[in-house]
């Protein structure tokens, strides 16, 4: 399937704190902006897939944003797979065009739990509250904290990630945090849940993006301007939770990136740039082994040495991720991949021809991985 | 402390939550396959049958990994601070969440542990200490 789909256009919202924005009003502006990026009219789209908003919960959310949309689609669905689900909605969106299903999708997400509701990152897990068992990021750090155990890591190689998602933000005009940090004020940052800092810590954001998905014939008949092509997609979901997992510095994101890798005919060494999800820094740690880029344990050495910084061997979250651009899960990687690709983005890795993005969400339960090229 | 955060006990739980209060900790364990697991289930997620037995646990366990709270996500742990949470692996294979007592500087990877009953307003709760 590599190269038969494309993405035409991408949209997104300002980040950030947008309060009284609705989520299907943030929805409706990205799924805007990208069909004007398309340069599309919304007539021709036949789906459109949305990841579920983490801060409401709403029956029969896809259904109401194709309300909002003034469309019919003939598919039509909401997906609640936490951060994975973007790029779970992306190859679901070409898998039916390869199909005949469809022909043009729209994939688009928005959420505000930064001026709505953000009780989901603190709350109680389960019975396990009664021994003070609370919030998402403690799950993060009890993973974490296992990695320093079997690979005896340093501070300083999680550090090296925030400093340079921090460095990168800082150069986006669209970030929600432009302050890049030095790595004694990441040591210094205060303890979220220790061993995680607060500079290990993504956004937490309002915002919505959108992307359009369509067959590289179609965008060739109508004329899009710098189709990204999409050369491989894969997925691999770790079903126990964090303390029944046999292993906790290893998920199925492995499998999906060999699925990935598998379609595009690529491997680790023909990656430009990788936009690895960053929900706290340990998870693109964990990525770039399971991903292949180093052996396991190797990661911390990996990205010391600014080797993941913009002009590096593999420059990563070159807009920022979720620690720097915002904590909305997943959508902005993709949509800055495309950017390289295009050769648009602020800070643009010089001929840019490859570019990988990783989605997961839960406690790394979820994964899916996208190759795109120009 | 009016509301502190216990289990819910239900139906499945019970024998769990009750054993504790005996003094001691037991787990599932399958009939057919022999599998055996926490927190309760109503299948064996190996064999997914619905035969199994509730066994007693020997009490002794290591750590598997362990986080430390510095600020409370909810009232009734402001005085207990920094507290730890920990990842417990018993003897006998199931892993469960849990509280290391006892100083913080003693943790490390794989420590042994065993089980330590302690109450929260009459609740028996199972936490662990250094063996
Ligand atoms: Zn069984």
């Amino acid at each position: 399937m590599r190269g038969k789909a494309v993405i035409a256009g991408v949209g997104h919202t300002a980040f950030g704190k947008l309060p009284g924005r609705s989520t299907v009003s943030m929805n409706v502006e990205a799924c805007r902006k990208a069909l004007e990026d398309a340069n599309i009219p919304k007539d021709r789209v036949d789906a459109v897939f949305v990841k579920t908003p983490s801060s409401a919960r709403e029956l029969m959310y896809g259904q109401k944003l194709t309300e909002a949309l003034g469309i019919q689609p003939k598919m039509n669905f909401a997906l609640d797979q936490g951060g994975a689900a973007n790029i779970s909605l992306i190859s679901i969106a070409i898998m039916a065009i390869d199909a005949g299903q469809i022909d043009v999708a729209l994939v688009c997400y928005a959420d505000n739990p930064r001026s709505g509701d953000r009780a989901i990152y603190s709350r109680p897990r389960g019975d396990d509250a009664a021994y003070g068992w609370f919030s998402t990021a403690a799950g993060y750090a009890m993973i974490h904290q296992r990695y320093l155990i079997e690979h005896g890591a340093r501070p300083e190689h999680f550090g090296a990630v925030a400093v340079a998602c921090r460095k990168h933000g800082a150069a986006n005009p669209n970030a929600q945090v432009r302050k890049a940090i030095t790595m004694d004020q990441y040591m210094a940052s205060p303890w979220v849940v220790d061993p995680l800092r607060r500079d290990d810590c993504c956004l937490v954001s309002d915002g919505g993006a959108a992307i359009v998905i369509m067959s590289a014939k179609r965008a060739r008949e109508l004329g899009v301007d710098k189709p990204v092509s999409i050369l491989g997609f894969g997925h691999g979901n770790t079903g126990w939770e964090v303390p029944l997992r046999p292993e906790l510095t290893s998920t199925l994101a492995k499998t999906a990136a060999k699925t990935a890798f598998a379609m595009a005919g690529l491997g680790p060494k023909d990656i430009d740039v990788a936009e690895l999800y960053d929900c706290f820094t340990i998870t693109p740690l964990m990525t770039l082994e399971d991903y292949g880029f180093c052996k396991p344990g190797q990661a911390g050495p990996f990205v010391s040495d600014g080797c993941i910084e913009i002009g590096g061997d593999l420059p990563l979250n070159t807009s920022g991720g979720l620690l720097s651009e915002t904590g909305m899960p997943g959508m902005q990687l993709t949509i800055e991949a495309v950017r390289q690709l295009r050769g648009v983005a602020v800070t643009q890795v010089k001929g840019a021809k490859v570019a990988l993005v990783s989605n997961q969400g839960g406690t790394m339960h979820t994964h899916a991985t996208l190759i795109l090229g120009n | 402390m009016a509301d502190y955060p216990l289990p819910q006990v239900t139906e499945l739980t019970k024998p769990y939550w009750d054993a504790l209060d005996q003094g001691h900790m037991v787990f599932q364990r399958c009939n057919a396959c022999a599998n055996a697991w926490l927190p309760a289930r109503q299948e064996c997620p190996n064999c997914l049958k619905a035969d199994m037995r509730w066994e007693k646990a020997s009490g002794r366990g290591k750590v598997v990994s362990w986080v430390v709270y510095h600020s409370a996500y909810h009232d009734a742990f402001k005085d207990r601070l920094p507290y730890v949470v920990a990842l417990i692996e018993l003897d006998e294979g199931p892993r469960l969440m849990s509280n290391f007592l006892g100083a913080r500087e003693a943790l490390r990877g794989d420590l042994p542990v065993t089980l330590v009953i302690e109450r929260e307003q009459g609740f028996a709760l199972g936490k662990f200490k250094a063996a």
